[in-house]
């Protein structure tokens, strides 16, 4: 009897072993493959006030967007009258958890899409109506509404054989010095996060807030605006909305932002 | 001060526009020894008042990372190492060498080149072929960082 005692505790402590080593080993995986840490979202580098404007949703002014695109959801349009909702119901149910899988392959187009344009895509498919211009305050809007519903969800896509080309397009843009000021993004972003440009503390550079609303901008904005101002700032030649270029490197960031939770929409200075 | 910068500006401009203004004037050359370059890239006198204007100015923008406390600004980055008693530390060479091109000197840095068009990629139409800062605003620039001996 009290042999096998032992041996249940023995077999208890390796089990105890065990999960811990496969815990250090799967966070020494993770660290070597994104940052060294646990990512920590814009908002933990923005102000008090900011933060208490984008936690509350009658001073987010973010959430004007958000209603608007739950209108456009509602929305009848095109061939049949069709609106979002008659496809996908309640966005509430339907949407929750989509933002965290985006940008992904899009099986029917064969292309990388990011939320806008997979609305996009829904628009001219199902729809027939015409797609909505990157940074229209329509597409904003209901970009807005489907990342909404995953406010709160940890990022998670997953790399594998049909995004990793895309993927590692993303993170050597991502490393390339560029511009008349020869920067790279992680020049910024991972080596001197926390430190101030100016007055300014230089964020980890992640994406889950987006589209978020900016004081500097007075309205809402994609990453693509967002990362564009990057380009604009190490005076580099800017890639189009919706690029290849712009979408790879949003691959690569949501990736790099795994664990954290979508905030959209987020408040930035 | 002003009269004579904005005339020299004036004279560069109809200079260029009577030479046609093609090409992105060629950089001066200079020759790097050590962890320094020893000649001025002009011939005429520095000015650290003109220097000190410069630093804090849109051009160079060496505020977003460098603090100096003596420049009067209120807003100054943490980026790059404070520059107050830089011209104690490092010599007039050696600050013209880290403010033409700091990859020189440390390859790894996050300091971008003052003086170099070579090797760069993806640089805006408005940008592309000329140098962050010219000849003169480099060596008004030394100049200043040489006065920053507290």
């Amino acid at each position: 009897m009290p042999d096998r005692k032992l041996s249940s505790a023995l077999r208890y402590s390796l089990q105890v072993l065990v999960t811990l080593c496969l815990i250090a080993f799967g966070t020494v995986a993770m660290s070597a493959e994104s940052a060294a840490h646990a990512p920590r979202s814009g908002i933990d580098y923005a102000s008090d006030d900011i933060r208490a404007m984008q936690a509350d949703d009658f001073s987010n002014p973010g959430m004007l967007w958000v209603s608007r695109g739950e209108m456009l959801w509602n929305k009848p349009g095109g061939v049949g009258g069709k609106s979002c909702a008659t496809c996908h119901q309640q966005a509430l149910q339907t949407m929750r958890g989509v933002a965290t899988r985006y940008p992904r392959m899009d099986k029917l187009v064969g292309r990388l899409v990011n939320l806008e344009g997979r609305i996009n895509t829904c628009r001219e498919q199902h729809q027939a109506v015409p797609a909505l211009t990157y940074e229209s305050e329509d597409l904003l809007a209901l970009t807005a509404y489907v990342a909404y519903q995953s406010r709160g969800l940890p990022m998670a896509i997953m790399i594998d054989d049909a995004n990793r080309t895309r993927f590692e397009s993303g993170r050597q843009t991502y490393i390339r010095r560029q511009g008349q000021m020869n920067l790279a993004c992680n020049h910024c972003h991972d080596r001197n996060a926390g430190r101030r440009l100016l007055a300014e503390v230089i964020s980890e550079g992640h994406s889950n807030a987006y589209p978020a609303y900016r004081l500097e901008w007075q309205g809402l904005g994609s990453l693509h605006r967002r990362v564009r101002a990057c380009y604009f700032g190490v005076r580099a030649e800017r890639p189009d909305f919706g690029s290849d270029e712009l979408l790879d490197l949003e691959l690569y960031l949501a990736r790099r932002a795994t664990g954290l939770p979508v905030e959209t929409p987020g408040v930035r200075r | 001060m002003r009269t004579a910068v904005n005339a020299r500006r004036t004279g560069l401009l109809i200079a260029c526009i009577l030479a046609g203004c093609a090409a992105p004037q060629p950089l001066v050359s200079y020759a790097v020894v050590g962890d320094a370059v020893p000649n001025a890239l002009v011939a005429g006198p520095a000015d650290p008042l003109r220097g000190r204007a410069i630093i804090a100015g849109r051009d160079a923008n060496c505020l977003l990372c460098h603090s100096v406390p003596e420049s009067g600004q209120q807003f100054m980055g943490n980026i790059g190492p404070s520059l107050s008693g830089v011209g104690r530390r490092l010599s007039a060479a050696q600050l013209r060498l880290r403010i033409i091109d700091a990859a020189v000197v440390n390859p790894e840095t996050v300091m971008p080149p003052y003086y170099r068009t070579n090797d760069l990629r993806n640089v805006s139409e408005q940008y592309a072929g000329k140098p962050i800062l010219d000849a003169q605003q480099i060596e008004d620039v030394v100049a200043y960082l040489g006065t920053l001996r507290q």
